[in-house]
């Protein structure tokens, strides 16, 4: 029988529409670079899109690991593991999990005008640690932001929380391919600490100031995020979730590699999904040149490192032998692909190279 | 991030990218602002922190 009428209240703003969450891969189910990570001290994304690091070489440091610590209807969380405390935290230390957001896919809030509209942060967290805490928005310059304050209530206990912010009317908020806002959980030292949360202030600041958790005071303390959305509204809804093939896609925008799924770049692995080309071109230095095209275009041209064979990075393999056959540079690289070539300068003709590459295009 | 032994990289006469150490592994920069990691090595090069040097002879 024939669709005679559509229920109005299925089109109306309180029912629940898909490709509402503006965080990509907050379930944390993507991990294209590795799963447990034994330092902070650089950025490192135990999941895609959520980096944790720590600044001011603050004295802490923790394993950072994709979990499956979850709460019911997820398979996976960002896990925070400190393996060296901290019980003071320095005014200008800052221990952080970091979401960047790309400003094209957050123009639609009109951040920075009179039409700015509020946004519903939601996620799950489980700490051993309770008591006061927060997440920050922020903006790209750092001058913007807002602390968004919460409470752990019970110790290893998966919690909910929803947390509405009102639109910054105020302020510069991209809306290019650069970063259009930043979701800061963690523990951060005096510099960073404000009395004045809940509310916009002009300056970078990431913490309440009452007393709040020092998550890296203890070897003992274990922090578990997952379950992010950050959708338009004061409404929190159900957590959004996507299948694993099109969060990958969205997180391939940032990040890609050649090796299979679950293979850390840099691994010798056969030279499964690696390109190869056979080369047959010499010019006068015999130098072998084999263009590159990424999976996703890149949201900017990417820094690209290249593996050989046996995972030697910077390393063209010799197809024919398997063995290292030179240094590579790279003398395009753009949106869609780059152009690597051996830089060896000679005994490049006639023969296959193969190679496998990770493209970083993050922001 | 740390960042070591930047030097550029030419082509055909020009300069084309970077080639760095970050965080202990090479890899190759794109002269492009907006790109995380030439903003980075920009910033350093302004705060006099690091220098390039200039790319080998094709």
């Amino acid at each position: 029988m024939a669709l005679s009428k559509i229920r109005s209240d299925s089109l109306e703003d309180t029912a629940i529409h898909g490709n509402r969450n503006l965080v990509i891969n907050g379930a944390m189910q993507v991990a294209q670079r590795g799963t447990s990570f034994s330092s902070i001290t650089a950025n490192v994304y135990p999941v895609d899109r959520f980096f944790v690091r720590d600044v001011n070489s603050a004295a802490g440091e923790a394993t950072v690991s994709q979990s499956t610590t979850t709460p019911d209807d997820f398979k996976n969380s960002l896990k925070i593991d400190v393996t060296t405390a901290d019980t003071s935290l320095v005014a200008a230390d800052q221990y952080k999990i970091e979401y960047r957001a790309e400003g094209q896919d957050v123009a639609h809030l009109n951040w920075g005008t009179s039409a700015a509209k509020a946004v519903t942060l939601s996620f799950w967290i489980r700490s051993n640690k309770t008591g006061n805490t927060q997440v920050a928005v922020l903006n790209s310059d750092n001058n913007r932001s807002y602390v968004a304050t919460f409470s752990i209530s019970a110790a290893d206990t998966w919690e909910r929380k929803e947390l509405t912010i009102d639109g910054d009317t105020s302020g510069t908020w991209l809306t290019t391919n650069g970063i259009g806002l930043r979701l800061r959980w963690g523990s951060f030292g005096s510099t960073y600490q404000t009395s004045s949360v809940n509310q916009w202030v002009g300056s970078q600041v990431m913490s309440r100031d009452d007393s709040p958790i020092n998550f890296f005071d203890s070897t003992d303390n274990e922090l578990y995020l997952t379950g992010v959305q950050l959708e338009v509204g004061e409404q929190a809804t159900p957590f959004e979730h996507r299948s694993f093939g099109d969060e990958l896609a969205r997180c391939q925008r940032y990040y890609e590699h050649t090796y299979p799924y679950g293979t850390a770049p840099g691994t010798a692995n056969g030279g499964i999904g690696a390109d190869h080309r056979y080369v047959g071109r010499e010019t006068a230095s015999n130098y072998g040149y084999y263009t590159a095209h990424y999976r996703v275009e890149k949201r900017a041209a990417a820094t690209v490192t290249v593996y050989s064979y046996v995972g030697t990075a910077n390393q063209i393999a010799n197809g024919d032998t398997g063995g290292d056959s030179g240094a590579v540079g790279v003398i395009q690289s753009g949106t869609t692909s780059f152009l690597p070539r051996n830089t060896s300068g000679s005994g490049v003709s006639a023969r296959a190279l193969m190679y496998h590459f990770k493209a970083d295009a993050e922001l | 991030m740390v960042i070591e032994n930047a030097k550029y990289e030419e082509h055909l006469g020009e300069n084309c990218g970077i080639e760095v150490t970050i965080d202990g592994e090479i890899c190759h920069v794109p002269l492009e602002v907006g790109n995380r990691h030439y903003d980075e090595i920009m910033r350093q090069v302004e705060a006099g922190e690091l220098t390039i040097a200039p790319a080998e002879e094709e």
